[in-house]
């Protein structure tokens, strides 16, 4: 805030902004007439799925669009000043000092050979022209503002030494240290966890109120803007279809795109046959092939031919709300309080007998101190899985939630063979298969136990077609006795995932996201497996394709009787989808019980920490608010005793320091709901619940 | 750090004695040895007089015991010979006599000891590559970084054009070329020669005019290479995350490229400058005969030439230990310039 503090405009005035980046084929307009107001101190977040326009736009008020995007109409103004016009200098002299940006991936965004301190300490070098210890000493204030342990010795290390919730403390520190008036967020907690996001979440709320920062919240997590945002903008394919503040978008919402979205995402609030998943049909269309009229309207149940394809859709005022608009012709005339269309409800087949026992599992790896040059140095056991015991029924979907580092992949590789226990059994069909690798098993078991994989994107060979791909793993299984019946087959499983028989002759490039995970799925039920481990099969996908997926998963396993792992760190989607849950943290299982009984009092503290950190997308839900200080402890250098003992807010309950000294017992709490916690049964049932459903 | 050096050190001992083994049986094979026994002793020896000549001065003996003489780690030979005189390998009073010892051998065609003969051309070498670093590092940077700060644009172009050309022509070629062009008066007609197409006197007193010809034709070659890994790296860091932070965060372009651009830029042309010396090597026996310079690399062709096998395995373990230490170096920068490796 170096002049112009005297300005009480809006800080930022999008008007009309459009623009398109030029290819040598054609000109693709990735943002059309776009328009947004910023106040002093508010805080507006744009929502959409990828490939909306949402960064462009970001970028395109950054006035950063690279050598192939343009603004091509409309006007941004800062503070009143035209940005579209200004000298490369003039913008220089805004950028950093003005108007800040924090970035998806604090990795990358930081300069992996120049100190912290250095790169903090230069932005003030720069505008307010100070001297190198000045700037220095403002670097150790502001680290010490975004709560980072021991700022001095931060200030000196390289980005590589810290953590990922701590790069991206100090890309927000690097953010603040001019104090910026507008701050743009593109997607700052996407690559992070859920408890660390939370931290994030609130320490940017929280700095915001501090300085008085205007924000532009760039997200597809719409819980995240509820919590952090005062006003919304909805975008889909280029346009703004609606905007407004948060509570009449989220509670009166006039636009049938932003329906669908709040349709397609599970509430940890709301039943699931009360109201289930409804994905949006359909495809999001490529930018050159977008169609005429409304952008929404070929995927919208509202669509009136003749009418909504007709014409250009202007941006509309709600009346009655302040500052509401929407994108659609018949906002009016649609009854936004109908339920929706529920189609036929699907009894779930009851869990049969046990095919999967977990005994004991143990997983150590040895690490060597230092790997790459060899040396002496001891060597380190890293506990990736401590004791798992549990039990998986046929058709029975158990979730597996954990944040990074907890040991639940390690647990999936062990499963499938890829790596063999360190100690206990995994027994398949009372047979044991936990120390023969995967080579070594039988087609049979290969086929059995097979996965879906998190990132669809990387899982398909890229040059081979579809059809071949799945016909390969048929192969593998011995499925078939020649290439006609495999390709039959092939077919099939195309139609068991709803792709059409086309899409064999296509190559994985032609898909989408979507369609790629559908593919992955088939060639995972290709043997007709009957243990599938779904490792975040969604997290890479939209939101409105994620609820298409996860409907598939949970047809197939009805249709199947298939056992599902279903491995996620998203709460929401476990809630909706799984029968139990399983709650681990370094290695260790604090928690097992039925949905209902994890998602319920008395939780293991850490499940409760984790709980009130999934931002939910429903303003008549209240939240009780626990934020996990500081980072997961690594796994080469776990924590004594209790392995959340350095996190827990209940720790000081416990006497005698008993979490610092003793990993606590596993108990049962009822009837299947086990825990792993020193507290007491009398305090357990103090315990409130995290999430509430206001009464409305 | 120390025990990486070590362990490094340790490698490289091993790699030079595989390295001269081969040489070692190479140059002392049978064909090889008949013609040193006839250039040394008669060219119409009988082939019963060369194999005394080659019993007698212990070249009959099995390679292995040969190589650990040579080494020094096997007493040297003492043979009484065929004609009643006695032969020993090493001086009088010295059993054992090898590299190890200092005793490097006696070359033929020069008649001097190995050891000062290597020494003293290395240093002429040394004087010559010194100044092709001069010329080639910081131009070849130069030239990689202004192509590769803005990619595609003008100077980008004419720059990477440039680098090919100069990368394209060998050394003999451009040697010749540059003799042509600026030693005589054959292309152009200089008033005075501007530089002189021998470089026999630079040895004692260099000078612009003796020395810029054999620099620049090496420094040349090297110089599009290098600049071209430069510009790879450099374009690659300048489409980096961290550089749209830096320029949103209102640095200048100029101070984008020196600050943040350019030590991650040159993470890579770092092993590729070092992995030049090597080449350098190559290229200085092509122009050091060229321009009749005479230095390390005129004495390998000499010593080939006239197949003088002291001398040439004494060149080729200099010239292993100068690959190795330049490798050494090599990692031990890296780790300087890129802070995500440490040596704990």
């Amino acid at each position: 805030m170096t002049t112009d503090t005297s300005y009480d405009g809006p800080i930022l005035e999008i008007d009309k902004l459009s623009i398109s980046f030029f290819t040598r084929l054609r000109e693709i307009p990735a943002v059309m007439d776009f328009s947004a107001k910023i106040m002093p101190g508010e805080a507006l977040g744009v929502v959409g799925e990828s490939g909306c326009g949402k960064s462009t736009v970001a970028l395109g008020v950054m006035q950063d669009l690279g050598v192939n995007g343009r603004i091509v109409g409309g006007s941004i103004k800062f503070k009143g000043r035209e940005m579209n016009t200004m000298t490369p200098e003039e913008l220089r002299d805004i950028r950093g000092s003005q108007i800040a940006m924090i970035y998806q991936e604090p990795m990358a965004s930081l300069n992996p050979a120049m100190r912290i301190g250095k790169q903090l300490a230069e932005v003030p070098m720069i505008h307010e022209g100070i001297s190198e210890s000045e700037a220095m000493k403002r670097a150790l204030e502001v680290v010490t503002d975004v709560k980072l342990p021991d700022p001095a010795r931060i200030l000196k290390s390289f980005p590589h030494q810290l953590s990922g919730g701590q790069q991206q403390r100090i890309v927000i520190a690097m953010a603040l240290m001019s104090k910026p008036s507008l701050l743009i967020l593109d997607e700052p907690t996407t690559a992070l966890d859920v408890t660390v996001e939370a931290a994030v979440v609130e320490l940017v709320k929280d700095l915001g109120k501090k300085y008085g920062t205007s924000m532009l919240f760039i997200s597809h997590n719409l819980g995240l803007v509820l919590e952090t945002c005062d006003r919304i903008c909805v975008m889909y394919s280029g346009e703004a279809v609606e905007r407004g503040s948060i509570e009449d978008v989220f509670d009166e919402m006039q636009h049938p795109y932003t329906q669908a979205l709040f349709r397609s995402i599970p509430l940890p609030g709301a039943d699931k046959n009360a109201r289930p998943l409804i994905a949006i049909p359909g495809n999001f269309p490529l930018p050159h092939e977008r169609p005429s009229g409304c952008n929404f309207g070929p995927r919208c149940d509202y669509f009136e031919a003749g009418r909504c394809d007709a014409q250009v859709i202007p941006m509309e005022k709600v009346t009655g709300n302040d500052r509401h608009e929407s994108r659609c012709l018949r906002f009016s005339e649609i009854d936004w309080n109908a339920p929706p269309q529920v189609a036929e409800t699907k009894e779930k087949a009851p869990p049969g007998q046990v095919v999967l026992k977990m005994d004991n599992l143990k997983k150590y790896y040895e690490v060597a101190a230092n790997a790459l040059f060899g040396g002496g140095g001891e060597k380190k056991v890293v506990k990736a899985n401590e004791t798992l015991s549990f039990e998986a029924r046929e058709s029975e979907t158990l979730a597996i939630v954990g944040e990074s580092g907890c040991g639940k992949s390690t647990f999936a590789k062990v499963l499938m063979g890829l790596e063999t226990a360190t100690e206990g059994e995994i027994l398949l069909d009372n047979k044991s298969i936990g120390n023969i690798p995967i080579e070594q098993r039988d087609t049979k078991t290969v086929a059995d136990v097979q996965m879906v994989f998190q990132n669809p994107f990387d899982t398909l060979n890229p040059s081979m077609t579809v059809g071949r791909q799945i016909m390969r793993a048929l192969e593998i299984f011995k499925v078939g006795n020649n290439d006609a019946e495999r390709r039959q087959r092939m077919l099939e499983l195309l139609d068991l995932v709803k792709l059409p028989r086309a899409f064999a002759d296509r190559m994985p490039r032609q898909l989408s996201g979507g369609q790629k995970q559908r593919v992955g799925i088939a060639r995972a039920f290709a043997g007709d497996a009957r243990i599938v481990v779904a490792d975040e099969p969604v997290s890479a996908l939209d939101v409105s394709v994620q609820a298409a997926v996860t409907d598939l998963l949970m047809e197939i396993q009805r249709e199947h009787k298939t056992t599902l792992l279903f491995i996620s760190h998203d709460l929401s989607i476990v809630r909706y989808l799984s029968d139990r849950v399983m709650v681990m943290y370094l290695g260790h299982v604090v928690e097992l019980g039925t949905t209902d009984q994890v998602f319920a009092p008395p939780y293991h503290p850490y499940t409760e920490a984790l709980l009130s950190a999934v931002p939910i997308a429903d303003t008549s839900v209240k939240k009780k608010h626990i934020v996990l200080e500081g980072d997961i402890p690594s796994a080469m250098n776990p924590p004594t005793g209790c392995p959340f003992q350095t996190r827990c807010r209940w720790k000081d309950q416990v006497a005698g320091g008993l979490c610092e000294k003793e990993v606590p017992v596993t108990r049962t709490l009822a009837e299947g709901h086990q825990v792993k916690c020193h507290l007491t049964d009398a305090q357990m049932a103090e315990m409130e619940p995290v999430i509430e459903i206001a009464a409305e | 750090m120390g025990l990486f050096i070590l362990r490094r050190v340790g490698v490289m001992l091993l790699t030079a004695l595989c390295l001269t083994f081969i040489v070692f049986w190479l140059t002392n094979l049978y064909p090889n040895l008949e013609k040193l026994a006839k250039t040394q002793g008669n060219f119409r020896m009988s082939d019963e007089a060369v194999t005394s000549y080659l019993t007698n001065r212990g070249y009959q003996q099995a390679l292995p015991v040969k190589y650990g003489q040579w080494l020094g780690v096997l007493p040297g030979y003492v043979i009484e010979g065929s004609d009643g005189e006695v032969r020993s390998r090493c001086e009088e009073g010295k059993t054992f006599c090898g590299v190890i010892q200092g005793d490097w051998g006696f070359s033929t065609v020069f008649k001097d000891n190995v050891s000062t003969i290597v020494s003293t051309r290395l240093g002429a070498t040394g004087k010559l590559m010194f100044w092709v670093m001069m010329v080639m590092v910081p131009g070849a940077l130069l030239i990689g970084v202004l192509a590769g700060m803005r990619e595609g644009s003008g100077t980008d172009r004419t720059l990477s054009t440039a680098s090919i050309v100069s990368t394209a022509t060998p050394e003999y070629v451009s040697g010749v070329i540059l003799i042509a062009v600026l030693g005589t008066k054959v292309i152009i007609d200089w008033d005075t020669i501007p530089f002189k197409g021998s470089a026999t006197s630079a040895i004692d007193d260099a000078n612009f005019e003796n020395f810029f010809l054999p620099v620049i034709t090496i420094a040349l070659y090297g110089m599009g290479y290098i600049a071209r890994m430069t510009r790879a790296s450099m374009t690659e860091v300048m489409t980096a995350q961290y550089i749209r932070t830096a320029r949103l965060k209102g640095v200048s372009f100029p101070k984008i490229v020196i600050r943040h651009a350019l030590r991650n830029a040159l993470i890579a042309p770092f092993t590729v400058i070092m992995l030049q010396f090597p080449w350098l090597l190559n290229g200085v026996v092509i122009v050091e005969t060229l321009f009749n310079y005479k230095g390390f690399g005129w004495t390998l062709v000499e010593a080939a030439r006239n197949n003088d096998i002291e001398l040439l395995l004494g060149v080729s373990i200099v010239s292993v230990f100068v690959v190795l230490v330049t490798q050494l170096i090599s990692d031990i920068g890296y780790v300087f310039l890129n802070p995500r490796i440490r040596i704990s």
